[in-house]
Formats: structure tokens, sequence, C-alpha cells
């Protein structure tokens, strides 16, 4: 029962309190305007490149900026602990890591799908990208998955912010790496193997390939073993991320580095 | 000469400090650089060597707005948190010739992004660039250069009581790739931008360098980039006086 108070309270009151997200200055600017903008710049120079369809760029965009707020929260869970100096307190407690960290993340992924979500929608109202009606219920599904798979990459960074301080680089850096190796703007088949097969281990990935192909029209059965992947790499980058979260403590307290900013 | 003094010690301290910064140094090349790489992705699929020049040509200077945007917005807010704005206010030098030379040591980092970005489209899509008039060329960067420091400079006054300026200049990335026409011609735009990619000056600078890359003549872009450039000078100048003054006013700098 603590625990789940934990997860669940704990978890809403770290969201709201760390990240000021319902701040509309914030949040209107970053996670609404940024993703359509982000979402316009691509499908137009796709269009002057003569690549791919608006569709494709709707999707692919969308969801990867789904990264921003999955990773940059799950960073900053920790980080803004320990620039409001309580992370000592919150380690010193006896509550249980795995629903102190996994509940500061259920938020982290319903705000990933709602910021995707709003990106496929107004940016296929934008261009004009007509997807079926009937196919939204699963993309929303495969959203989800992609979130939490994207909330498990933020996991652990979060960790390594336990023992490197400037999480905001981190973060961006990452983003760019999913950016490129993702499939977000050039399918996987027409990247280098190399970056093909880098790609296939990040998250976002297989979930930005299931919904483009049911936004074609494809049905549950040929996109399920895509979101199952998307999934299993989701729980492993969760599980990475607890137990980083344990090794870095660990280290952080014998090192005395954990209020180090 | 003190002035030109405080303008040259200012730029110089404000380049170290950006040059140790992982978020504005290392990031701020770092951030352009991938988006030119994902912009070159998408051309390279079709592989056609006029499109990759064009796009290389522009995403060059991509890194130059990118140095201004979330730096220059967030300008007064680290003077804010760092304590030191309310000593800069009221020291006798102007506001404005503070922030000045500071946007323009951010502007100088846009220029290493370029060189960058430059050696990064030889070395990984093979993209040499083909200039015909390398002078002008490179004074049309100059000219990018110098106008967006000044849209920075702009930026930085505008944001002076918006606590929360880091979130604008975020959002101002993707538009200015966008509407300057950096990986993608302005034709392809809605007319109802046009406005808007007209009155930002590396819409100009952008026109000039690829003019001059194909041996034609940049100076009407150039000269249009200049007096756009001197209308945000102008408007921040006219804006800090007032803005600042409004804010010891009601004594809300410190926005606590």
């Amino acid at each position: 029962m603590t625990s789940a108070r934990i997860f669940f309270i704990g978890g809403l009151m770290s969201y709201r309190a760390l990240f000021g997200w319902m701040n509309p200055w914030i949040f209107v600017p970053s996670l609404l305007v940024s993703p359509v903008c982000q979402i316009l710049l691509f499908a137009y120079i796709g269009r002057s490149a003569g690549v791919g369809t608006d569709e494709f760029y709707v999707i692919g965009n969308a969801l990867n900026y789904a990264a921003i707020p999955c990773m940059f929260a799950m960073t900053f869970t920790i980080g803004g602990e320990r620039f409001g100096q309580t992370l000592g307190l919150v380690l010193a407690t006896p509550a249980r890591r795995i629903p102190l960290f996994l509940g500061r993340s259920m938020p982290v992924i319903a705000n990933g799908w709602f910021v995707a979500m709003f990106g496929v929608v107004v940016g296929s109202l934008l261009l004009d990208v007509d997807i079926p009606a009937s196919a939204w219920p699963l993309m929303a599904l495969v959203v989800a998955v992609g979130s939490l798979a994207s909330t498990g990459l933020g996991l652990v960074m979060g960790a390594i912010n336990l023992v490197y301080r400037d999480g905001a680089t981190m973060g961006n850096v990452l983003f760019l790496v999913l950016l490129i190796f993702t499939g977000t703007n050039v399918a996987l088949d027409d990247l280098p193997d190399w970056m093909a097969a880098v790609g296939r281990c990040l998250p976002l990935t297989h979930a930005i390939e299931a919904t483009r192909m049911l936004a074609d029209g494809a049905t549950w059965g040929a996109v399920r073993g895509l979101v199952g992947t998307e999934l299993v790499i989701g729980l492993v980058y969760l599980a990475v991320g607890l137990g980083a979260i344990r090794l870095f403590e660990r280290l952080s307290r014998t090192g005395a580095t954990l209020d180090r900013i | 000469m003190n002035r030109l003094r405080q303008q040259v010690v200012c730029f110089w301290l404000q380049l170290k400090i950006l040059l140790f910064s992982p978020f504005e140094g290392f990031l701020a090349v770092v951030f352009p650089l991938m988006f030119a790489t994902a912009a070159l992705l998408v051309y390279q699929v079709n592989g056609d060597p006029a499109a990759m020049l064009y796009a290389g040509i522009g995403a060059a200077a991509m890194g130059i707005w990118t140095s201004q945007t979330v730096s220059a917005t967030t300008l007064v807010q680290r003077e804010r948190r760092a304590g030191t704005l309310e000593l800069v206010v009221a020291a006798p030098t102007p506001f404005s010739l503070v922030l000045l030379p500071i946007t323009f040591a951010m502007a100088t980092i846009g220029l290493y992004s370029v060189v960058a970005t430059i050696l990064w489209d030889r070395w990984l899509f093979d993209i040499a660039l083909h200039v015909a008039n390398w002078p002008l060329f490179v004074l049309s960067i100059l000219m990018a250069t110098v106008t967006i420091a000044l849209f920075g400079f702009l930026l930085s006054v505008t944001a002076v009581r918006y606590r929360t300026s880091w979130a604008l200049g975020a959002a101002l990335e993707y538009p200015g790739w966008l509407l300057c026409g950096f990986v993608v011609p302005l034709d392809l735009l809605p007319a109802v931008l046009r406005p808007l990619s007209w009155a930002l000056a590396p819409t100009w600078a952008v026109e000039g360098m690829r003019a001059a890359a194909a041996g034609e003549s940049p100076w009407s872009d150039l000269a249009i980039c200049g007096a756009v450039g001197l209308v945000y000078a102008a408007l921040a100048a006219w804006l800090g006086v007032r803005l600042i003054t409004a804010a010891r006013r009601d004594a809300t700098l410190a926005l606590t």
C-alpha cells in the first residue's frame, strides 16, 4: 500500500513540483509549438528533396519529439531534486526505489504520449495528411509504447545524472542521436547498415515504423511484432535505468558527490 | 576609447565563458550540425548533387542562428540568476552596450559552427563547396553573423521580463531555420509566410551566400541584410532603454 502511494501520489507531486510544466509559458512553446515546427521543417525539406510523403515526416517527427519530455523529465527528476537540495532527503528515505522512480515516470509517459499525439494531429491538419479514422486508436496505443520506451532511456539518463551534472547537454545529445538513427526522417532502409543497426537498439525506432504502417492501413497483426519489440526495448532500458540508479546512488554516497552542482 | 575597450573586454570575456560551457559552446555547434546532418541525409536519398550543394551551403549557416536563439533569450536571465543583473543595469555603461558584445560573442560561436559544418559536409557527405567568389561568400557569412547577433541583441532585450525566456528561444529555433531558407527554398513556403522571411536578416545573408557561390552579385541581398540588421539594432536600443526603465520603476528587474 505504501509503495502504491509512493508510486501514484509521489509521482504526481514530483512531476508538478519539479518541472513546472503546468506553466503554459513553458509548456506551450517548448512542447506544443516546437514539435509542430520540427514537423513542418522536415516536411518541407522532404518536399524540397522530393523524398517521402508529408505523412512520413509528420509521424516520424511527432514521435521523435516525444523523446524530449520523456528523457528530460526523467533526467530532471534527479537534477531538479539536486537543485532543490532535496536529493539527499529522497535517497535517505527507506522508500523502495522501484515505486519511487517508476511512479515519477508515469506522468512523464502520459505527457510524452500527449505531446506526440498533439504533433500527429496538428501536423496532419496543417499539411493536409489523411489518416483513416480506424487507425487512430491503435496509433495512440503504439505511441504510448514509444513514450514508455523513451522514458526508459530517460531513466538511464536520470541515473547518469547522479554522477554527471549537465543533464541538459546530455539530453540534447541523446535527442539528436534519436533524430538521426531512429528513422525519423530517413527510412532505415535508406540509412547505412551500421546506422540502421544502431537505430534498431534505440527506443522509438519500431514505434515510428509501426505507426507509419498503421496510418497506411496496416492491421494490428502486421505491426504486433514491431510493437512487442519496442515494448521489450523500453522495459530493458527501464531495468537498466533502475539498476544504474542503484549503482550510481552507491557511488555518489561513497564519493560524497550527491549534492555537487 | 573607453567604450571600445569595454566592448572588446566584454566580448572576449564572454567568448571564453561560452567556450567553456557545454550547453552554450559544445551544444551550440553540435545541435545545428546534427540537424544539418538529418537534412542532408534526406537530400542524399535522391542523391542530386545540385540539391546537396544547395542544402550544404544553407546548412553551414544554421549554427549561427542556433547560437543566438536560446542563448540570447536567456542572457538576461543568466545575469539575474548569477545576481549580477542589478549591478550591470546600475553601471554607468548603457545596458545595451553590455548586451551587444555578449551577443557578438555568441555569434562567434556560430561562426565556428559554420566552419565545422562545412568540414563535416565535406567528410561525411562528400559535398565540395563550389564557390565562384570566395571573398563575397565569406563576406555574406560575416553579414549573417553580424545581423544574427543584432537579432540576438533584440531578443535579449525583449525577453528582459520574461521569466521562462529559454522556452521562447527554443521555440524560435526551427521557425528560423525554415523561414530563413537555410535548407528549404523560400518558394516552397506558403505565400503568407514570405513577409516573415523577408523581415529576417539571415534570409538575405543566405541568399547572398548562394549568389556568391554561383558567381552572381550578392550586393543587393547584403545591402538589404545590413539594413534589416540596423533596424534590429535601433529597435533593441530603443526598447532596451524603455524596458529597463520600466523594470526599475516597477521594481520588477529581479522578477522575484
